[in-house]
């Protein structure tokens, strides 16, 4: 016992990316009139790790990744990205911060009128503030190539399917190198061989981009591929916390449900 | 009860102002930042301007003709034909020009503009170049408003040129004119006073088309069905400013140019 309580703070002490905190709510609050949405939400995440957030809809699990990327304002609670409370911040520090995380919407929520590589260009140009074309081709393709698309380049949104507008939407996001990325239900609506493409590409993107990574989801399939820990919300508060083994033999009957569900 | 529902009634107006006025800041703000997207800009004038001019050639057109033929016979009557053509190119060029041109432009623009925001707010388009960290109102909003006070000046000067056309073309029904003597007669009729005010307020109006379209689409709900109410409200919405402004319009041309 002792050898590995050894063991394990040498691992610590050799790995400080792993205790590194790159997000940390909380007691957050959220109201929409009178309706309160996210009663007491706290939870650190880690670099390099993968948090997945199991609920059952319009429990407010969206709304936690909303929060964390300024879209929305808590009502209450702190909440620290980077070690900065991204509820003090003015518009110009939020646009910075931004630039380091990248939100994965549910529909992809690509450009419409553009093509695929007017897509991936657009943060290249307006963000990173490119000017270089050779630079900008050799991102796109590259980013392309790691979500499997590269044949889509000068394809319109129209044209692509579901599964592949959110593989586009993913490389567009990944195209600005972001340390933390929020998945919106990133299965949502696919089939359920293309749910685990995708589920097994968040994880690879992970390890090679070294990606923090909050993902909402009710995919049961999606949580145990991609989850490092599980929070179960409930009623606008977490009510359980741990592996997908762990919570798989959880005792709590709203947890086993969703296991249930999947079995 | 009642009292609270009033109330309640005078908060959202006093908000939706308070909205629209934030917005106006953000449009201001953006012009003046760095960064302005020149090809998005000239994307819209082209989109806007040259998609809109048939139509409006087409209804300046009509209008020119069927205002010759109207007012034909009350001129003949009182013994002023040879003041068509002046009648015709001071209504046409004063007024009815522009409000024509801004009331086209505001059902065919602001509409489309209004839908076209409307569903990328719906569709979470809006929010993806937010939270990338670019600015949807450089890229979307400022681009749009400018393109129409740019162009819809430009098509009132042209639609005003065809409905002259459309009036030369209706008095030949009728009588024999040269098309010489039919324009000199409409130009010597123009004065600075006709010109200047009336292209004044198309910028104005353009504006209003643009950024009631832009305000719209971009403060829409999020379903399917707010993409229809933001188009449809920004037609109604921009058709009430224009006639507003030439309300205002009219009153300042009238004291310094008219006394």
């Amino acid at each position: 016992m002792k050898e590995t309580n050894q063991h394990n703070e040498a691992e610590k002490e050799l790995s400080p990316q792993k205790k590194e905190v790159v997000i940390r709510a909380k007691g957050i609050k959220k109201s929409f009139g009178k309706k309160q949405v996210l009663k007491d939400i706290s939870f650190d995440l880690k670099k390099g790790e993968n948090i997945v957030v199991l609920g059952k809809s319009g429990q407010g699990k969206s709304v936690t990744i909303q929060c964390v990327v300024g879209m929305l304002q808590p009502d209450g609670g702190s909440l620290e990205v980077f070690g900065e409370d991204i509820t003090t911040m003015d518009d110009d520090e939020l646009k910075q911060l931004r630039i380091k995380i990248g939100f994965l919407f549910q529909g992809g929520a690509l450009y419409d009128s553009m093509t695929v590589r007017d897509n991936l260009e657009f943060p290249l140009t307006r963000v990173l503030k490119l000017k270089d074309q050779k630079e900008i081709n050799k991102k796109v393709e590259g980013v392309l190539d790691a979500v499997g698309l590269l044949d889509a380049i000068d394809k319109m949104p129209s044209d692509l399917s579901g599964g592949m507008r959110k593989r586009v939407g993913l490389a567009r996001t990944l195209i600005v190198n972001p340390e933390i990325m929020l998945y919106d239900e990133p299965t949502t609506g696919l089939d359920p061989i293309t749910s685990r493409e995708i589920s097994e590409l968040i994880n690879r993107l992970q390890r090679k981009y070294e990606i923090s990574s909050v993902i909402i989801t009710h995919d049961m399939e999606c949580a145990r591929i991609t989850a490092d820990r599980i929070l179960v919300m409930d009623d606008g508060k977490y009510i359980a916390e741990g592996s997908y083994k762990e919570l798989e033999k959880s005792d709590n009957e709203m947890v086993r449900s969703f296991f249930n569900v999947s079995a | 009860m009642e009292a609270q529902q009033e109330l309640s009634g005078w908060r959202k107006w006093l908000e939706g102002m308070g909205d629209y006025v934030l917005f106006f800041t953000r449009f201001f703000r953006n012009i003046f930042t760095g960064g302005f997207e020149w090809s998005e800009f000239v994307r819209q004038c082209y989109e806007i301007g040259y998609r809109s001019m048939m139509l409006v050639g087409i209804t300046s057109f009509i209008m020119g003709l069927v205002l010759i033929l109207q007012l034909r016979p009350s001129l003949v009557d009182l013994g002023a034909e040879s003041m068509l053509p002046k009648t015709l190119s001071v209504a046409l060029v004063r007024e009815i020009g522009p409000v024509i041109t801004a009331i086209i432009c505001a059902g065919k623009i602001a509409s489309s503009i209004g839908a076209e925001l409307g569903s990328m707010k719906v569709t979470e388009q809006i929010d993806a170049m937010e939270v990338s960290g670019a600015n949807p109102v450089q890229y979307l909003v400022v681009t749009r408003i400018l393109a129409t006070s740019f162009m819809i000046p430009l098509l009132t000067v042209i639609g005003d040129a065809i409905g002259l056309f459309g009036g030369f073309l209706a008095l030949n029904f009728t009588d024999s004119i040269s098309f010489s003597l039919y324009f000199n007669k409409c130009i010597a009729s123009l004065d600075f006073s006709d010109l200047l005010p009336a292209v004044a307020k198309t910028v104005l109006f353009g504006f209003a088309v643009g950024f009631v379209g832009c305000y719209k689409g971009y403060h829409s709900d999020k379903g399917t069905e707010s993409v229809g109410i933001a188009a449809n409200s920004a037609v109604v919405t921009a058709s009430l400013w224009i006639f507003i402004i030439d309300a205002i319009a009219v009153q300042i041309t009238s004291l310094l140019f008219y006394k």
